[in-house]
């Protein structure tokens, strides 16, 4: 943790309410973000249990399973939540402009620009906590590779149409999570927690209900009650006041109202499959669905709290005004959609189980990249976030006082003017250290050469640097491309972009050292389904 | 030290045995383990002069610009005579102006320039950049346990046969991002280039280094039951061999008991009153930069088989290692209130691979309120503890056996993935255990 986050928390619990970490909003939000709530069954990994699901918070769809342990029932919601989502998702897979991508003509090895589409705007998904990425990401895994009647009509338990293909876009949406800085699939309490510091745990900050309890308590109490009385507070049946952002349930819930109202359930289903006649048929079908809505309205009762506080969040997340850098990162989640788009209407097979060496090698460079561009981006876009790097002695604020010009000693001297400046800071400067500064939105590189003046009695210092670059071609800088005396600049130790790493190998061209390419086994694999073993019919 | 052990010798058939495999072998990998100070700089050398003498050309990898330039002047040295090329990033300054002055050294940032020269040498990242070459038809990579695997995957096209080597017990590499997803795999790109070499190739001849030339015979002992359990080593040289003496006598100072201590034992512990601080604990960080100070001031002389006179230890043969950046920037800042210069000052990180007389460490769990697993890393601690060549002086709070107790690893398990021993806990224990011995109490006047 940043000392200057430690000390928002010492602030936050001083103060009895959380305290901003930023001053602008480092993530874009989009105008009709498709929320889901998701809940799962204790004890059984990835059995659904119900979903809130929709882009309108007065109208969210409800989804439920009444025997989460009945695949055909959990076959039944999945169906329905691809209804939910995909024609959101599909929704904006037509809307596109044209735009370039640089593409390496395989026969001449050029680089050349190829005319592509990219979708205008891409669906965003929120989901209230860390663990519902984690539970978005395992629906995918357990939905890609299931094979529909129409993929393979022998398939014993074949999957409901639209299913697989839920799978592989939640799976995408999973993966694009990974990225530092990318907007596609989000959840609340990490844009909370980004963009305010509480005085509780961070433990304590992955709960969605003591988070916002922090940051905007109800009544103008204070967060640490409000945050407690969240976390804790219970009605005279011992149910949660604030029920946990899921996807697990609290075990107070399960045991004492879903364990009965399932086994309600079960004996009404049981009673209906025993009816002799169409008369007790109907009769007991009244009792099942009256026990299936029981059901509903337990899963709903537990949901809607998070639902509003998932929105709530948006709310006070919207009145930041967007970082001016932030666009940019959402323009790559645009282009990752669009891929994933087009490999999805070219047939392409769903994702492999496992990523290659080089798949895994090129994810990690990527998001490395993503990682330090996010950072310097967040530091460049918001002088909260600078603040904190200044601090750190990662970046300084500084008077230009003095421009001198000097030349570099070669035959056609190029200028190398040496700024002095004054500061009170204290950055991690050492011989030569490089330092960066914003000049029309392009990062110009100067070294560091020596400090002129030790600290005076304000504790202030005068320090020289030497600008190495982005003063045109002639043998005198261009206009507007030095500081000026006088001028307040801001410095950063670290890089304002990032370059990209080196070509991987083709996966085809996977040396010894990491296993050769990758065998036509695990390239077919990738297609098959899973072998049916005694597990998958208890 | 047990009679008939004879540290030259033994070390003399360990680098037998790796250049023949290395000439005349026929695996296409040879891995080395290296503890800290075993001859690795001398084993690269080594081999690249003879693969280059049998006619073979070679290209090396390192993982730093440093290291490379060093490698260079090192082959220089043995052989001027040989043609060796540099290759270099096109940034201003890509290499130590040391090399201009050496003739036989051709200096590009285009492999294409190198073509046909004995030996060229790069950094890992720059040789990822290199395409469209016919493979050399050997490579030593330099430093292996701290290339990540990734690296590897970007330049083995490059090579038929590599000699790798390295130390395992230093630190691991690491990424700024999470990797987890890829925890298991044989070929984990943040793992070391090392564990996927060995995964996808078992086979491959592994061999070690049984000496350290730097650690003194009061810290090798320590150094390899602590860190490397299973594959220990011997110091070169014996008790007795090296003297670290004062010329100026204690002030009675916490600081000066230290170092008399230090120079007797080889180990120092000066631990301060237990206290939650910040990372950058003022009282600690001036604690180290006292103790720097007074070990000039006292004009401390270092005896060795090095040289016949005792050599004055100055500056530049000592360093301050810490675990964080803004640690290592307090510490400079106090040397600087201090008026001392030229004294090394990084982090773990950036001290690896080089040596000194005296190292002074700040602790890394020193008043610290938690033991994570950065600060619980056993490569951290293991190159804290291995840099110096006569003593380790370590400055840090109270109570951190107790911190250590309270914070049991808790990392989960993951499938695949081999479990490393020891891990920091077990190591960090152990290293605080023998300082004990070495103990000096010392509460700083507050001013």
């Amino acid at each position: 943790m940043s000392l200057i986050t430690t000390l928002a928390r010492l602030e936050a619990v001083d103060s009895g309410r959380a305290q901003p970490l930023a001053t602008v909003r480092h993530r874009h939000l989009t105008d009709r973000p498709l929320v889901i709530v998701p809940l799962t069954t204790a004890g059984e990994a990835g059995a659904p249990l119900g979903a809130l699901v929709g882009t309108d918070r007065e109208a969210p769809r409800l989804l439920a399973v009444a025997q989460p342990r009945d695949r055909d029932l959990r076959f039944a919601f999945l169906a329905e939540l691809a209804e939910a989502v995909l024609p959101h998702i599909e929704a904006y897979a037509d809307v596109v402009e044209p735009a370039e991508r640089n593409e390496t003509d395989p026969a001449t090895g050029k680089k050349t620009k190829v005319e592509v589409e990219l979708c205008t705007d891409a669906p965003q998904l929120i989901v209230p906590s860390r663990a519902g990425i984690e539970f978005v990401r395992l629906l995918g895994r357990s939905m890609r590779f299931r094979r529909t009647a129409e993929d393979d009509p022998e398939t014993p338990y074949p999957a409901p149409a639209r299913v697989p293909l839920l799978g592989r876009w939640l799976t995408h949406y999973g993966e694009r999570a990974r990225v530092p800085g990318s907007s596609l699939l989000l959840a609340a309490t990490d844009l909370l927690n980004r963009h305010w510091a509480t005085g509780q745990s961070s433990l304590e900050d992955q709960h969605l209900g003591a988070l916002l309890a922090w940051i905007d308590p109800p009544g103008g109490a204070s967060g640490a009650e409000a945050a407690l009385a969240a976390e804790l507070g219970r009605d005279q049946h011992g149910q949660l006041l604030c029920p946990p952002a899921g996807p697990a349930t609290d075990p107070a819930f399960d045991n004492r109202l879903l364990a009965p109202a399932i086994e309600t359930y079960d004996r009404a289903r049981q009673a209906l499959a025993a009816a002799e006649d169409g008369l007790a048929a109907d009769g007991r079908l009244g009792e099942l669905s009256t026990a299936e809505r029981e059901i509903r309205s337990l899963l709903a009762k537990v949901m809607l709290p998070t639902w509003d506080k998932v929105w709530q969040g948006l709310d006070l997340l919207r009145e930041l005004p967007e970082g001016s850098r932030a666009e940019d990162r959402w323009t790559r989640d645009r282009w990752s959609f669009t891929a994933h788009r087009d490999r999805v209407s070219s047939g392409e097979p769903p994702q492999p189980r496992r990523d290659d060496a080089v798949t895994a090698a090129q994810k990690l460079a990527s998001r490395e990249t993503a990682q330090a561009q996010l950072e310097a981006q967040e530091a460049l876009d918001d002088p909260l976030v600078l603040a904190g790097r200044r601090l750190a002695g990662e970046a300084f604020l500084a008077d230009v006082t003095d421009v001198e010009m000097a030349y570099t000693e070669s035959k056609r001297p190029s200028p190398r003017p040496l700024v002095t400046l004054r500061t009170d800071e204290r950055p991690h400067l050492g011989e030569r250290t490089k330092v960066y500064r914003s000049l029309d939105g392009k990062p110009q590189t100067a070294e560091f050469v020596r400090y002129a003046q030790e600290p005076d009695q304000e504790g202030e210092v005068l320090l020289v640097l030497r600008i190495m670059d982005r003063m045109g071609r002639g043998k005198e800088p261009a206009p507007g491309s030095l500081p000026e005396p006088g001028e307040r600049i801001a410095w950063t130790l670290f890089e304002h972009d990032q370059r990209g790493g080196p070509k991987l190998p083709d996966p085809e061209e996977t040396p010894w050292t990491h296993g050769g390419p990758p065998g036509a086994d695990a390239a077919t694999r990738a297609e098959h389904p899973d072998p049916v073993t005694p597990e998958d019919l208890l | 030290m047990r009679t008939g052990f004879d540290p030259g010798a033994e070390a003399a058939r360990a680098t037998g045995a790796i250049l023949d495999d290395t000439l005349r072998g026929s695996a296409r990998g040879i891995v080395v383990d290296s503890p800290p100070g075993a001859g690795k700089s001398t084993l690269v050398v080594r081999a690249a002069l003879e693969l280059a003498a049998a006619g073979h050309p070679l290209m090396v990898i390192a993982q730093t610009n440093a290291q490379v330039d060093d490698l260079v002047v090192r082959l220089a040295e043995k052989d001027p005579e040989l043609p060796v090329g540099r290759l270099h990033s096109s940034d201003s300054d890509p290499y130590d102006k040391v090399l201009d002055g050496l003739d036989n050294v051709r200096k590009s940032a285009k492999a294409a320039d190198l073509a046909g020269l004995d030996i060229v040498i790069s950094t890992a990242a720059k040789w990822a950049h290199v395409k469209n070459v016919e493979p050399w038809g050997h490579a030593i990579v330099d430093e292996a346990y701290q290339m990540r695997s990734d690296a590897l995957l970007a330049v083995a096209g490059l090579f038929e046969r590599a000699l790798f080597v390295g130390d395992p017990g230093q630190l691991d590499p690491f990424s700024i991002v999470g990797a987890d997803q890829w925890a298991g795999l044989s070929y984990d790109p943040s793992a070391s280039a090392v564990s996927t070499l060995l995964a996808h190739n078992p086979e491959l001849p592994q061999h070690r280094l049984p000496v350290s030339w730097r650690l003194p015979a009061s810290a090798a002992p320590l150094v390899s039951d602590a860190f490397y359990p299973y594959t220990p080593f011997r110091s070169g040289t014996d008790h007795g061999d090296r003297k670290l003496s004062f010329g100026v006598a204690s002030d009675g100072s916490g600081p000066d008991r230290v170092l008399d201590e230090a120079a007797e034992a080889g180990w120092g512990l000066l631990e301060l009153p237990a206290r939650h601080t910040p990372r950058t604990d003022p009282e600690a960080v001036r604690a180290v930069a006292l103790v720097v100070r007074r070990l000039l001031d006292r004009g401390g002389v270092a005896t060795s088989e090095r040289a016949e006179q005792p050599v004055p230890v100055t500056a530049d043969r000592v360093a301050v290692g810490t675990a964080h950046r803004d640690q290592a920037a307090a510490v400079r800042a106090a040397l600087a209130e201090l008026g001392v210069t030229g004294v090394a000052v990084d982090t773990a990180n950036r001290l690896q691979g080089r040596e000194f007389d005296v190292t002074v460490v700040l602790h890394p769990l020193s008043g610290r309120p938690d033991a994570t697993a950065f600060h619980l890393e056993t490569g951290r601690l293991c190159v804290l503890a291995s840099r110096h060549r006569h003593a380790c002086i370590v400055v840090c709070r109270e109570g951190v056996a107790d911190l250590l107790d309270e914070h049991p690893s808790t990392e989960p398990v993951q499938l695949g993935v081999t479990v490393k021993f020891p891990d920091g806990w077990e190591a960090n224990h152990a290293v605080l255990a023998h300082l004990a011995e070495h103990r000096v109490r010392w509460r700083p006047q507050v001013t």
